[in-house]
């Protein structure tokens, strides 16, 4: 135990420490900043929020700012998961720390740990900011801010477990990039889904569903998205008919929301086992 | 549990792809011995340390560290070790490396001691530094201090003064004769034999996976002799020297038993005698001959 607390606390540091930080610093930064340009631009447009248009747009703004978050979330962790483990068995980092005393899964459980918390630290500081902008500038405030980023956190981990999946057995790139090529398709393939739903296809829906399935990123999207969302605007677009990339009509149920925690804790187990058996 | 060896290696067993790299080697070290493991490049020297740590899994063999299966984590809580490939965080300082390894090894060391482990490797004045700015040779003077750092029972180094300057392989020689004084078992790698010859109790010598030769030193280095520097050396002195070596003036016969009736016997034959000394195989001969003579044994 004190091993997996001593990774994690590692892990921490190092993410503070490496350049890592200050790219998602200034990303973020950005993205900000121009969502507080933009929400500013909707408001002297629409003067203020009273009409459903400007409702409509606030929330689909607000959600597009979202994915960017998500996007840099999973960009950064993904992009830190695999060195963190990959780059330290190549660089030979490794072999002095696992001549300690210590378990392979255990090492690895802490560096999940580790990133896992960098996540939704990240996703904590960058959402709420965002939020008191759209609060400052167009009034709205999400139905459920907290489920949203917890959820927004538990698609970052999700992400962040796979890439760190891929990092015990390809090179530090490679992983990071196949996590956030799959990232990238599932959502697309969650957008294809939409679409089959909106013309009533059930074969081409399931695409959306199978994908979301398989891997979770993108349903945990949807159902922060659908925090994010003023309830009444969707009661009063009606369902089915408006379902975007940016708009969610349902909330998630908990059966989904438990595959998916089955799912983060099958591919943690496979990531452990696989590092256990390589040799370093 | 003090008195099973400190490594207790049994019919390791390695193949990489088609390449077998460790052929069925078996060793011990036993408590605070010193071992050295030599071989030319390639030989498995590696290999077989990595085996030994569980860095590697093997495809047959066992591994007893300090009396615990290498299978357990605990069997490493008193194993120290420097990698041949020696890396540490670059973003952390060298005295929070030092911490991290404390930690893990799940010991209690002081401040002051993990200092002291710094200055023992001659990094005292560098602790606060980041080690990504290291010097190579700093790094391994750093790798020396966090295998030396959580009080082990044995230390396994690979290649230790690979990068160090003669100033530090001195460290290093005196470092190793400080563990065998405290009975701190060592296993050594090097290429360097005069460093093996100087510290080691014993040595293996791998050749192509397998053990070509194993022994205490003076088991392997058995062979004692006389160098003599003469002239006027008749036919029949030449004979009294039978069997010997000869380049130029410089006579070397294995050491007879009794060196003084030789000496007057060569100077009644009228040889003029310059200079006598006694003489040992040097490792390094030993070992070109055994490396040498393997070809023909397989
Ligand atoms: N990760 C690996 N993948 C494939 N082959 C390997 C690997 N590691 C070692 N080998 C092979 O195993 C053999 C032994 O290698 P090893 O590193 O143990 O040698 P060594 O005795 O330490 O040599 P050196 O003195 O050069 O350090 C070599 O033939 C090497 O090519
Ligand atoms: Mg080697």
């Amino acid at each position: 135990m004190t091993t997996v607390v001593t990774v994690a606390a590692l892990t921490l540091q190092e993410a503070s420490r490496r350049r890592v930080l200050r790219s998602l610093a200034v990303l973020t930064a950005v993205l900000l900043a121009l969502s507080a340009w933009g929400f500013s631009e909707i408001d002297s447009d629409y003067g203020g929020l009273t009409s459903g248009e400007a409702r409509m747009a606030g929330s689909t703004v607000l959600n597009l700012v979202m994915f960017g978050f998500s996007l840099i979330a999973a960009l950064g962790t993904a992009f830190l998961a695999g060195p963190t483990l990959s780059g330290e068995v190549e660089s030979g980092i490794a072999l002095a720390m696992m001549t300690r005393p210590v378990r392979r899964a255990e090492v690895l459980v802490g560096k999940w740990l580790g990133l896992v918390g960098f996540g939704a630290g990240f996703v904590t500081v960058a959402g709420v900011a965002e939020f008191l902008i759209v609060h400052l500038t167009v009034g709205y405030w999400p139905p459920h801010p907290v489920t949203g980023l917890m959820l927004l956190a538990a698609q970052t981990a999700a992400l962040m477990t796979l890439s760190l999946l891929f990092s015990t057995v390809i090179s530090p790139m490679a992983s990071g990039i196949m996590a956030v090529g799959l990232f990238g398709a599932t959502w697309i393939a969650g957008v294809v889904g939409s679409v089959g739903e909106a013309l009533d296809n059930p074969s081409v829906a399931l695409v959306g569903t199978v994908s979301r399935m398989l891997l979770p990123t993108d349903g945990l999207w949807r159902g922060a998205m659908n925090s994010f969302q003023d309830p009444a605007l969707l009661a009063q677009i009606g369902s089915g008919i408006e379902e975007s990339p940016f708009l969610s009509m349902n909330p998630l149920t908990g059966a989904y929301l438990l595959w998916a925690a089955v799912w983060t804790a099958l591919v943690l187990g496979l990531a452990a086992l696989s590092f256990q058996r390589r040799d370093l | 549990m003090t008195d099973s060896p400190a490594v207790w290696a049994s019919h390791l067993r390695k193949r990489y792809k088609k390449r077998v790299a460790v052929d069925g080697v078996s060793f011990t070290v036993g408590r605070g011995e010193v071992l050295g493991l030599l071989g030319p490049n390639g030989a498995g020297k590696t290999s077989v340390i990595k085996m030994m740590l569980g860095l590697v899994r093997p495809d047959a063999g066992e591994v007893m560290l300090l009396g615990r299966p290498n299978t357990d984590p605990r069997s490493r809580e008193r194993v120290g070790y420097l990698p041949e490939l020696f890396r540490y965080q670059p973003w952390l300082s060298a005295d929070e490396v030092l911490a991290l390894h404390v930690r893990l090894a799940g010991v209690k060391i002081s401040g002051s001691d993990r200092r002291e482990s710094l200055g023992l490797v001659g990094l005292a004045d560098r602790a606060k530094d980041r080690v990504g700015g290291f010097s190579k040779g700093m790094q391994q003077r750093l790798g020396l201090a966090v295998a030396l750092v959580a009080r082990p029972e044995l230390v396994v180094l690979d290649e230790p003064t690979s990068a160090l300057d003669p100033l530090g392989r001195a460290d290093v020689r005196d470092l190793l004769l400080s563990l065998k004084e405290r009975d701190v078992a060592v296993l050594l790698n090097s290429h360097l034999i005069g460093e093996v010859e100087r510290v080691c109790d014993r040595v293996v010598i791998l050749d192509r996976g397998r053990v070509a030769a194993a022994g205490t030193l003076p088991e392997l280095l058995g062979r004692r002799e006389l160098r003599l520097v003469l002239t006027n050396v008749t036919a029949e002195a030449a004979a009294l020297l039978e069997p010997f070596a000869r380049e130029g003036d410089h006579y070397t016969v294995t050491l007879p038993d009794d060196v003084p009736a030789l000496i007057a016997d060569l100077v009644k034959l009228g040889v003029r005698v310059h200079a006598v000394e006694p003489a040992r195989v040097s490792l390094e001969e030993r070992l070109l001959d055994i490396l040498r003579t393997q070809p023909e044994e397989l």
